[in-house]
């Protein structure tokens, strides 16, 4: 009998998200999907709105990487106060912005690594669910979670300094930002007296990436073939090649590596990137418009951008680039789970980008702010933590907003995800009689390599746990299961 | 003395998710204005992993949410270290887990108690919504009184309204 299985909501994924996998007579995956179910309209919401007051508003998008939104609308309300294309603002303007953008992709994806991926490889994708979280690895490897917690604890500690205040920062502003760093919030990082400094988070990055790869070497076939697939990659790259998470120009390689977008103005990307619409989700799929739309879509993060760059601007994050990049003979690479490589080693990145900035004298300068000739329209990207991320904004003589489009990174792998979930369930679920816990949390954990923010930042009391519904082929249901 | 923490998590950019923010905001202008010692205050968009290191040197910590359970206005309960772990997102976590995993790594808890309050609207916009102003009303009134009348010691005995 064909069955569909529902997972709704996907645990320990953000927001509010669904998975549907469906099985012919002979129990053979036919089609899997990921259902993203609540429409945001928040595009809509900003229209009306002074574009000043766009850097704020948006972090009423998400509760997660507020930061990201943040800075890039920013970088859009930028080109609109006519202070530059992403790279015209004052020294101290751009570095405090930097510094926060790193505390950002440091604190994210270190919850990433010690809160949810650390525990599967710890225990394994299909340990019971009680143990696969930060809780059960401070039972096992208690130094390990405390290094998690400290880490973001550090990130976090950096956004506050740098945006002014945990909730609805206001740093960035039109044209640069509006507070330098003393020298007394400098020197929490750097003394190590209220926490650990800076330069022991550098060494538990590395420890860290330790931790990876010695499980690597021990599990090669997991972490090599679950969910691989070829896929197209895009990110920011600088000018020169380099990793900058901040600003950039856009590039793209195929599954070969072979460039297929040239470093391309991102003010130009409508010329590039389209975006498709399909009936059963309410999350777009993006695709480069020259390879149409079976086969231009590509994936963004933390692998895409190691796929794109030709190398990393700081020392000891570079040489475990250049690991990464002979394990695939310098091809891209296109294995899911590498995807948690290629985070830690932006970790390192980031802590390393970090300590630097924090011993550069412009981030004491007063000189905040950038003021030119106001434009109608404003493009800012950036890459955060999960992705390339797009805002673009147009305004009309009374300084409104009249048009916003907004491309999330978790959108632009919204076809990758797919693909992955695809790829697991015919490996885990064709043929099986019985769908066990370990399977069903396998299709999570490829979702989950994603990190995928689905975020609509309400999170009050009350609401749903994990749910798997049951249908049969009549999309009745006949079994339903809840934790 | 104890060392009291209030600690409101939520999106005030969603309307009645930022109650438990807008609580802790205007119970700290109160603490001030009362000149009242030992209490401390924070918040954030959600609890995390990090809190664990916040909470684990305070004597008692009153978390403050919105709610959208059943119930009147607000009320307080319990919160012991849980040992249901599987999380509604990997984002963020629950008073419980803190709790819990302060205990795992710091081998020490503070007592915990989790202030709901009810909401009701969840949109794009900035503030309490006027249906529900009333639940934060009552929720402050609570507390205002029971700060400026008990000794602190007695708050330990709150177990759950």
């Amino acid at each position: 009998m064909p069955r569909k299985i529902t997972i709704e909501p996907v645990t320990r994924v953000e927001g509010h998200g669904k998975v549907t996998i469906h099985l012919d007579d002979n129990m053979k995956v036919v089609q899997s999907r990921l259902h993203i179910v609540e429409f945001r309209g928040f595009e809509r919401f900003v229209q009306g709105r002074p574009y000043w007051e766009a850097p704020v508003l948006v972090q009423r998008l998400c509760g997660i990487c507020p930061v990201s939104h943040h800075l890039a609308a920013a970088k859009a309300i930028d080109m609109i106060v006519g202070a530059g294309n992403g790279d015209g603002l004052t020294p101290t303007g751009e570095k405090m912005r930097r510094l926060m953008h790193y505390g950002q992709i440091f604190q994210s994806h270190s919850l990433h690594f010690f809160h949810l991926v650390s525990p599967d490889l710890l225990f394994g994708i299909d340990a019971d669910p009680t143990v696969r979280n930060i809780i059960g690895v401070a039972m096992e490897n208690k130094e390990l979670a405390v290094q998690g917690v400290m880490m973001r604890k550090f990130g976090q500690e950096v956004i506050e300094a740098t945006a002014g205040k945990k909730i609805h920062g206001t740093g960035a502003i039109p044209g640069g930002i509006n507070k330098n760093l003393s020298i007394e919030e400098r020197d929490r990082f750097l003394d190590g007296k209220a926490f650990p400094n800076v330069d022991q988070m550098i060494d538990w990055s590395l420890g860290a990436l330790d931790f990876f790869k010695d499980y690597h070497k021990k599990n090669k076939d997991l972490i090599d073939h679950f969910a691989a697939f070829p896929s197209s990659h895009l990110s920011l790259v600088r000018k020169d090649g380099a990793l900058d998470l901040y600003h950039g120009v856009l590039r793209a390689v195929d599954a070969e590596g072979k460039v297929i977008l040239h470093d391309v103005d991102y003010r130009d990307y409508l010329d590039y990137i389209g975006e498709e619409v399909r009936s059963w989700t309410y999350m777009k799929f993006p695709y480069l418009k020259k390879y149409g739309k079976k086969n231009g879509w590509y994936r963004v993060g933390p692998l895409a951008r190691l796929n794109t760059i030709d190398f990393i601007p700081s020392p000891l994050a570079q040489k475990e680039f250049e690991a990464f990049k002979a394990y695939t003979h310098g091809k891209p690479n296109n294995m899911s789970m590498h995807m948690h490589w290629a985070r830690l080693i932006e970790i390192l990145h980031a802590a390393e980008m970090m300590k630097e900035l924090l011993h550069d004298p412009d981030l004491q300068g007063n000189n905040l702010v950038v003021k030119g000739n106001k434009q109608h329209e404003g493009i800012g990207l950036l890459e955060a933590p999960r992705g390339t991320l797009f805002h673009h904004y147009r305004i009309n003589d009374q300084d409104q907003i009249t048009m916003a489009n907004l491309i999330v990174a978790t959108t632009n792998n919204n076809e990758p995800m797919n693909r992955a979930i695809e790829e697991v369930a015919k490996e885990y679920l064709t043929g099986q009689k019985k769908i066990t816990e370990g399977m069903l949390n396998a299709v999570e954990v490829a979702i989950r390599a994603y990190d995928p923010c689905l975020s609509c930042a309400t999170h009050a009391l009350g609401k749903m746990p994990l749910e798997i519904s049951l249908y049969d082929n009549k999309d009745q249901l006949i079994d339903k299961k809840r934790n | 003395m104890m060392k009291i923490l209030f600690y409101g998590y939520g999106n005030p950019g969603r309307q009645d998710d930022g109650l438990g923010v807008a609580f802790v905001e205007a119970l700290e202008k109160f603490v001030r204005e009362q000149n009242l010692p030992d209490i401390s205050f924070d918040s954030n968009y959600q609890l995390n992993i990090e809190d664990a290191y916040l909470i684990k040197d305070f004597d008692l910590v009153f978390f403050c949410d919105a709610s959208r359970e059943d119930i009147r206005d607000f009320c307080i309960t319990k919160v012991s270290p849980s040992e249901a772990r599987i999380e509604f997102t990997m984002h963020a976590v629950s008073p419980a887990f803190v709790l819990d995993l302060c205990q795992k790594i710091y081998q020490k808890t503070p007592e915990t108690r989790l202030l709901h309050i009810k909401g009701t609207t969840w949109d794009f916009k900035e503030g309490i919504s006027d249906q529900t102003k009333k639940n934060l009303e009552a929720a402050l009134s609570y507390f205002k009184t029971l700060l400026s009348s008990v000794t602190q010691d007695k708050l330990l005995t709150i177990q759950g309204t």
